[in-house]
């Protein structure tokens, strides 16, 4: 697969801000990348350099091999879906699709087509003729994406696309989107802050952090190797506790925590002694039955206890150290467990492979 | 006028609630119905004066009316004087109307669209002679004209309306723009239209109401101002200015009928910006 597009060292700054700052990428054809990270953090702004909205301060863009960086909008072979849509009010459904395809020159019968087919692709063919007002947010949402899509660019650029809509309806649209982009074959580039919308739909998610690339990769690799306590933060829960090596070999690392010692997998070498920050999923903890012992365990005393349907989520204070979370099934699931109370002394165990060990204070 | 209305809404609503609350409400709608009585009445009794008294065949203006005539409509069509100043207020106007909106919608458009320098202040100078009294404005172009050695007439009393209308159309259509979200323009230029494309297919019918009703109240400002036409103009009078002359030999019911017929023709215009703002929202 070719790189469709292809972000160098770019960089844009806003007086002494540096909103991008010094990004490179490349995306491949037919992929759906999602720029992930908190308001703030550039991901829109690279949006929108890609769009054409803004010109870097250097660096550059290539969009399917040409050098687009001072290509202005009108010029680019890009769409975008606005976050808030952007349908032209005083034009009927209809007239907003056509309306890119008629700066195309091509003729009526064919524009006329192109948008009945781009209503139909969106389940949307007997509102062409009213206006945008007319229509509910999910409406709009697919109007916006037919006029994008029916132009067939060769990128399509979506804006927090989905941020506008109510929870349930949010929930419908991310696989709707999935299968749209399936379905056109269209590279699609997302922006979103939602974290699960990017695991949700993405083949590849490229998570920001003031202006720079934090980590890009699949969303299971985020999830389950996050380079970052920031990453490991941003995507999922995470407890981080502090933490010591005691001893080293190969890439199996013996690290302290508060009093118990537990087996963990680094990914660059560390030295015993080092202080580190440890991070683990409140979903990979198991708390152990009464008298129950198991290798790599730790202990704490349940703080709180939260029942949010699927299951509990407790709190569970590591003396000396910080609170984790743990989630579990509810008891009556799970055979042979009280239910946890609040101020019940607990040991929890937890995998070697499931630990991620970063530098210490990098939170 | 109001007592309907109250009664109506007392109807509905004591069927629910206690009789205390329903004669609280009662009397509080009276109140409020008899306040909007009094406004509408202080806003429109003087001009259904002027529209009475003009029809009314005595020369004096008191009451009792002594009969209906259309004596002074007549007179008012055979003064060639007046037909004159009529004439001359509509150039005027739809002059300055026309010159207004071509220097200041393009001026709101650019203090909306780019950054520059000095940006705030331009934007408050623009706005500013609106808050000037027209006696100032009327005699700093006065000055002005002098010094350029300009012959005073009607068309520099249309630069001097142009002027001071200026600040009408600026605050009316960046108002309007202000409201335009960015992202329009955007999504027209994302979809492969030209930045003049954009303009006349997107920007414009999306202020076009804000640029009628600016244009519509910059006529009527125009065509009933007095103070920049009476040190800018020449030998032409204009309306406001032919009334205010023949005024001070008193009032005449042929006044009266000039008023009735300019309370007509901004109904007219009224009508037209409401048509003009409906067509839009359609």
């Amino acid at each position: 697969m070719a790189s469709i597009i292809e972000l160098e060292r770019l960089c844009k700054s806003y007086g002494t801000l540096m909103a991008v700052d010094d990004v490179s990428f490349s995306i491949e054809d037919g992929e759906f990348v999602t720029l992930l990270g908190p308001s703030g953090c550039g991901k829109s702004t690279l949006l929108r350099m890609i769009g054409g909205f803004e010109e870097p301060s250097s660096g550059s863009i290539r969009l399917d091999g040409q050098d687009v960086t001072w290509t202005p909008p009108y010029r680019r072979d890009v769409n975008m879906v606005f976050q808030d849509y952007a349908l032209f009010p005083h034009m009927t459904v209809g007239d907003n699709i056509a309306y890119g395809l008629k700066q195309m020159k091509l003729d009526a019968a064919q524009i006329a087509k192109s948008v009945g087919d781009a209503l139909n692709l969106v389940g949307l063919a007997d509102k062409v003729n009213q206006r945008p007002h007319q229509l509910s947010g999910g409406q709009r949402q697919r109007i916006a994406l037919a006029r994008a899509i029916v132009r067939r660019p060769k990128v399509l650029l979506l804006d927090e696309p989905l941020s506008a809509l109510d929870a349930k309806l949010r929930d419908q649209m991310k696989l709707e989107l999935k299968h749209l982009h399936e379905k056109v074959g269209i590279t699609f580039v997302m922006v979103t802050h939602d974290q699960t919308e990017a695991l949700v739909m993405s083949d590849r998610v490229v998570v920001m952090q003031a202006g720079r690339v934090a980590q890009a990769g699949s969303p299971d690799r985020l999830y389950d190797h996050p380079a970052t306590p920031y990453v490991a933060d941003f995507i999922g829960t995470t407890n981080f506790l502090a933490a010591q090596i005691v001893a080293m070999s190969g890439d199996q690392a013996r690290v302290a925590v508060a009093g118990d010692e537990l087996d963990a997998v680094v990914d660059q070498p560390r030295a015993v002694g080092e202080a580190i920050t440890i991070g683990f999923r409140p979903e990979k903890i198991r708390i152990l039955a009464d008298g129950e012992d198991a290798p790599n365990s730790f202990a704490g005393e349940i703080a709180e206890v939260v029942y949010y349907g699927l299951g509990l989520r407790l709190s569970v204070a590591v003396p000396g150290n910080a609170t984790v979370y743990v989630d579990s099934l509810l008891p009556d699931r799970l055979a042979n467990t009280s239910v946890p109370r609040v101020g019940q002394r607990v040991r929890m165990a937890l995998s070697a492979g499931n630990i991620f060990v970063f530098d210490a204070g990098t939170l | 006028m109001g007592t309907p209305l109250a009664s109506s809404i007392v109807g509905t609503g004591s069927r629910a609630s206690p009789p205390r609350a329903a004669l609280n409400r009662y009397a509080a709608d009276t109140a409020f119905a008899t306040f909007v009585a009094l406004l509408m009445a202080f806003l429109y009794i003087p001009i259904w004066v002027l529209i009475i008294f003009s029809f009314n065949d005595s020369r004096s203006l008191t009451w009792p009316l002594s009969g209906f005539t259309l004596d002074w409509y007549v007179k008012l069509w055979n003064n060639q004087q007046l037909l004159d100043a009529i004439g001359n207020s509509f150039y005027v106007a739809s002059c300055a109307t026309v010159l207004t909106l071509l220097v200041g919608v393009p001026a709101a458009l650019a203090l909306h669209r780019i950054n520059f320098p000095g940006k705030k202040l331009f934007r408050r100078l623009v706005v500013l002679p609106i808050t000037l009294p027209g006696v100032v404005t009327g005699i700093s172009m006065l000055n002005l004209f002098r010094l350029l050695g300009f012959n005073l007439s009607l068309e520099t009393v249309i630069l001097g309306h142009a002027t001071a209308l200026l600040a009408v159309v600026v605050t009316q259509v960046s108002a309007r723009l202000e409201r335009l979200p960015k992202s329009l323009e955007e999504a027209s230029a994302d979809l492969g239209a030209s930045p003049v494309h954009t303009f006349f297919h997107i920007t414009l019918p999306n202020i076009r109401s804000a640029v009628i009703g600016a244009g519509l109240l910059s006529f009527v400002l125009s065509f009933d101002e007095i103070p920049v036409t009476f040190f800018l103009t020449g030998r032409d009078n204009t309306l406001p200015m032919y009334i205010y002359s023949t005024m001070r030999r008193g009032v005449t019911p042929e006044i009266n009928a000039v008023g009735t017929l300019i309370v007509l023709f901004s109904l007219v215009l009224i009508i037209l910006a409401v048509i003009a703002n409906r067509e839009k929202r359609l």
